[in-house]
């Protein structure tokens, strides 16, 4: 960017970015004013529901709009991907600055070795095919927060390509129901970022800080229109989106912007725009002017990277200096779609629930352990898990491990309404009290509060009786065919029991006392 | 001292017949007395004075740090020194002192090396003279050598007075000068295209480049990244002490009688003059005579090296650029132009537009011309030889008739093929022309080869001995040259 742009992450932080397209792909015609070549793809417009869509004039065609997503995601990693300077939270400005950090001349980049493996990883988990050879290139631009004057990225061939990622959406008539959607990922690169900018309106003055940003996920939009059958428009970026709300916001407003524009005889522009996120908008961020052309050339100072696999790796290679993708392959763990579709499975409870599940940290293992230890059903542990449990936690926003009640404490509550010892609605007062934090077991608080569900049934056949006989009226409506009037009586069945017995078991007994 | 080599400085320390601090001195004195030659932009006095200290307390507890311990030796200012002012010649780091030492720099000074100063050199070393930096041209001392001054009293056309003084070719100029004058035993140079090579050759030194990727070039402020390779230069080859340094251990062994060649055909161009031409010849002979099998070769693509070069050499050049933007170190500047002289770093042959036609063809053309060696050797060639310069050093006033890119374009045909292959390469100086002023001749080796190749190089050095420079008139009398630096006659003393 010839323009000075407000760009904040972290000075030789290590970086992926991931290309992302939405929907099916394919590309036309040449990319529009791009260094960058980036496939996109169609987004099918009723993936994305557009709050705010203007609905198109008569007579005019639909529209259709492309979307791809450049993310900047940081690597975990003790140091930076080409120095030795240490990554940390919070330090301060400048504190964490190698040599080569801070471009000194005669300084040198080395690869980090763990920010390869985690790149190789994050290729794996998206499907990606996994490039044995990948090269490092220098991306030019002036710019205070990149002292070497380029930045170090992948761009003629990157780590990881041609990957994707399945999700899902919920949609559809059935509740419940979860319609898959895949999106793909174009590339995988490793890349260095800049330092952090912080303006000083004040003093007029730009401070920079080449630490390194508080790891957080960036993401630019690509944007553009067309109507379906014709080439692709001129795309727009909107950089620097932090959070889903707003790249959604800005995706949303672009959209209708650019086909506004359009519709109206106007031209959109192959230009950057930031979103302005009190006003809801995309603004311009500079003059029109030439495209800025990052003048790529291959970084003289770092090999081809290469990458084995069990059958390409040279015999008696010595693990330290090698990467084998297959045993990076082994390391992963279990990936969420695979988990999903085996909870589904295994415990029969709907896709949306196995979202619900993984989308929560720790959710998934505590419901695993409540699994383990009750003998209810799954589907009871899955409704009490998401319904109740995950009620109460989102109610005092805590987080799963901050929960008072632990998984073997709703595992004994489950056995209690497994046993029937208590009824639902018992078990749910017995709850609440668990989450008092008082320390109490919930059987005795079931004790306590006497909580137990009748066991006699000769003595609930006794009270189901005299509430017949002192409710003739409502007996008679009953027999003649008002569904509605026994629920009258079970109701008071359970008030004279003081809510001690099971409703089912009062409906049984009363049916079948109706039917005498 | 004179024709004192490294070697021999190095055994008197030992046996104590002069100690590191009196060496030392020695070498500051001519500092001074020769810095008119303006081979140093930084004279590191106390830090080579306590250095020197330091070593003679190691050599009297017996605890020498090896051959090269309490050597006085020289920088080109564009390696890293930590706490000394590296400039580059160029007013973009004037005022810059790295917080670190160069990777080669650190080692020597691991063995116990004297760091005197750090020498001139063209500006961020482009340029085949060493004209061009902000602290002027480099004089080479051969301009007032006995051996040219007398020939020059006998050419009727001679100019008389200083005025008439040899460039010393660069762009390690400072370095090559520094050695030539004595003022140290050994000096680092850089050598993107031959950049030193060629110096060496014009001031009768050895320069050896090593294999690309043999050494570190950490601390090495980049030229042309994937062709730099620091250099050393001295007077004469030696063994053990700078190979130990930087390469494998250098174990003298016998000249095997190797097949050797002669890259003729494409090196045999127009401009090379009759005399090294003959030279070249000689010491094939010489070889040949003494069994080696000298045979022609052909490098096919070396017509095309120096426009490959070009193209490459100004892309990573404006890249390596970049970074001085005067906001961490240096100048603050926002026109570059206004602080480098140089106008190699505005083409940017790798823009998006021109990165096909010309950066990617570059490239391919330099895969062809590192695999016209690759096949030179792998037929049977144990080491080439060529000419190192086109012609022995030239006076200042003519060098600068031709801006400084058109001269290396012209200069460096010899060497600068060696860096885009990566090859290790040595010049070594083989005798005076009909002017009195030194010519070398270049060996090079397999990739990787770097022993067998000093070891050809050193054999070869033996057999030609080249005279020692003679610059005692000048050393007496160097008051009057000081003050005038337009000398009446060259004869000082009868």
């Amino acid at each position: 960017m010839a323009a000075p742009v407000l760009r904040w992450g972290c000075r030789g932080r290590r970086w992926a970015l991931a290309c992302v397209d939405g929907g099916s792909c394919y590309r036309r015609g040449p990319p529009t004013g791009s260094t960058c070549d980036r496939i996109r793809g169609q987004s099918s417009v009723a993936q994305q529901p557009l709050h705010t869509a203007q609905k198109p004039r008569k007579g005019e065609h639909k529209w259709a709009a492309v979307v791809g997503l450049e993310i900047h995601a940081q690597i975990s990693s003790n140091s930076k991907l080409f120095s030795g300077s240490q990554v940390r939270f919070s330090a301060p400005p400048n504190s964490l600055v190698s040599f080569f950090d801070a471009s000194l001349p005669g300084t040198l980049p080395v690869l980090n070795r763990r920010c390869v493996e985690a790149a190789v990883m994050t290729g794996l988990a998206l499907n990606c095919h996994i490039n044995k050879k990948s090269l490092f290139d220098r991306k030019h631009y002036f710019y205070a927060d990149l002292p070497a004057g380029y930045q170090i990225t992948q761009q003629r061939l990157p780590i990881a390509v041609n990957g994707s990622l399945t999700y899902g959406i919920s949609a559809g008539k059935e509740r419940g129901q979860v319609i898959p959607k895949t999106v793909r990922v174009k590339q995988i690169q490793l890349e260095q970022d800049s330092g952090k900018s912080l303006h000083d309106d004040l003093r007029s003055q730009t401070l920079i800080d080449l630490n390194r940003a508080e790891g957080q996920l960036r993401v630019d939009a690509n944007i553009s229109v067309h109507h379906p059958g014709q080439p692709l428009g001129v795309r727009t970026e909107v950089k620097n989106l932090n959070s889903i709300r707003f790249l959604a916001k800005a995706i949303d407003y672009e959209i209708q912007r650019q086909i506004s524009e359009l519709e109206n005889g106007g031209e959109i522009l192959n230009e950057t725009r930031s979103f302005h996120e009190k006003l809801g908008c995309t603004v311009s961020m500079r003059d029109k002017e030439a495209k800025q052309d990052y003048r790529f050339m291959p970084e003289p100072n770092l090999p081809p990277l290469l990458l084995y696999d069990a059958t390409s790796l040279p015999t008696g290679a010595d693990p330290q200096q090698v990467i084998n993708i297959d045993q990076i392959r082994e390391t992963l763990p279990e990936l969420p779609s695979v988990t999903r579709e085996r909870l589904v499975q295994q415990y029969g409870m709907l896709p949306e629930h196995s979202f619900t599940l993984l989308n929560e940290v720790g959710l998934l293992e505590f419901f695993q352990n409540v699994i383990k230890e009750t003998r209810a059903e799954p589907k009871k542990v899955t409704s009490w898990v998401l319904n109740i449990f995950l009620g109460y936690l989102k109610q005092e926003n805590l987080a799963v491990s901050e929960s008072p009640v632990t998984p073997s404490v709703l595992a004994e509550l489950l056995d209690l309404l497994d046993s029937r010892t208590i009824s639902s609605s018992a078990a749910k007062q017995v709850f609440e009290e668990l989450w008092k934090r008082e320390g109490k077991t919930p059987g005795q608080i079931v004790s306590e509060k006497q909580l137990e569900l009748m066991q006699d049934r000769g003595a609930l056949e006794q009270f189901c009786y005299s509430v017949m006989k002192d409710h003739p009226q409502v007996v008679m409506d009953v027999k003649k065919g008002n569904s509605r009037a026994i629920n009258k009586l079970i109701g008071l069945v359970r008030k004279a029991t003081l809510n001690r017995a099971d409703p089912a078991m009062i409906k049984e007994i009363l049916e079948k006392q109706l039917s005498t | 001292h004179s024709g004192s080599s490294l070697r021999i400085a190095s055994a008197a320390l030992k046996q104590g017949q002069i100690t590191p601090t009196e060496l030392c001195q020695k070498c500051l004195s001519l500092i001074k007395k020769t810095k008119f030659l303006n081979a140093y932009i930084t004279v590191s006095e106390e830090v080579a004075l306590k250095q020197a200290e330091e070593s003679e307390k190691r050599y009297k507890n017996g605890q020498s740090l090896g051959d090269l311990d309490g050597i006085p030796i020289a920088v080109k200012d564009n390696f890293s020194t930590s706490g000394i002012e590296t400039t580059c010649a160029s007013n973009m780091l004037k005022g810059y002192v790295p917080p670190y030492n160069a990777t080669v720099v650190q080692k020597l000074l691991d063995q116990g090396a004297l760091l005197m100063g750090k020498t001139n050199l063209d500006e961020f070393a482009m340029g085949s003279g060493s004209t061009d930096g902000i602290f002027g041209p480099v004089k080479n001392p051969w301009s007032y050598s006995k051996q040219y001054r007398e020939k020059k009293k006998q050419n009727p056309h001679s100019k008389s007075g200083d005025s008439d003084w040899l460039i010393t070719g660069g762009s390690s100029g400072g370095s090559a000068a520094a050695v030539s004058a004595f003022t140290c035993y050994a000096a680092l140079g850089s050598d993107t295209g031959g950049s030193t090579r060629n110096p060496a050759a014009h001031c009768g030194l050895v320069g050896f480049k090593p294999s690309y990727g043999l050494v570190s070039r950490h601390g090495l402020i980049p030229l042309v990244n994937s062709m730099d390779q620091f250099y050393h230069i001295f007077s004469c080859i030696t063994k053990g002490p700078e190979a130990q340094n930087f390469i494998k251990s250098f174990i003298p062994i016998l000249f095997q009688f190797c097949v050797f060649t002669s890259s003729y055909k494409e090196y045999l161009v127009p401009e090379l003059s009759s005399e090294i031409q003959s030279l070249w010849s000689r010491a094939a002979d010489l070889f040949e005579s003494q069994g080696a099998k000298v045979i022609e070769v052909s490098l096919p693509h070396t017509s095309y090296s120096i426009v490959c070069y070009h193209v490459l050499c100004t892309s990573e050049v404006a890249s390596n650029m970049a970074r001085f933007d005067g906001l961490q170190y240096g100048k603050l500047t926002v026109d570059l132009k206004k602080n480098t002289k140089n106008p190699l770093i505005h083409h940017p042959f790798f823009s998006h537009r021109n990165y096909e036609n010309y950066f990617i063809k570059a490239q391919k053309v330099r895969r062809l011309i590192a695999n016209d060696f690759v096949n030179a050797f792998n037929s049977g060639v144990d080491v080439l030889l060529t000419p190192t310069t086109l012609s022995e050093a030239v006076p200042y006033l003519e060098f600068i008739k031709e801006d400084n890119r058109t001269r290396s374009a012209q200069d460096d045909i010899f060497t600068q093929a060696v860096n885009m292959a990566g090859l290790p390469a040595v010049s070594i100086p083989v005798a005076l022309s009909n002017q009195g002023l030194p010519i070398g001749l270049q060996f090079i080796g397999r990739a990787f080869d770097d022993q067998q190749l000093l070891t050809v190089a050193k054999w070869f050095e033996k057999q030609v001995q080249f005279p020692v420079i003679q610059l005692q008139e000048l050393m007496d009398d160097c008051s009057a040259i000081l003050e005038n630096e337009k000398i009446a006659s060259v004869s000082l003393k009868q």
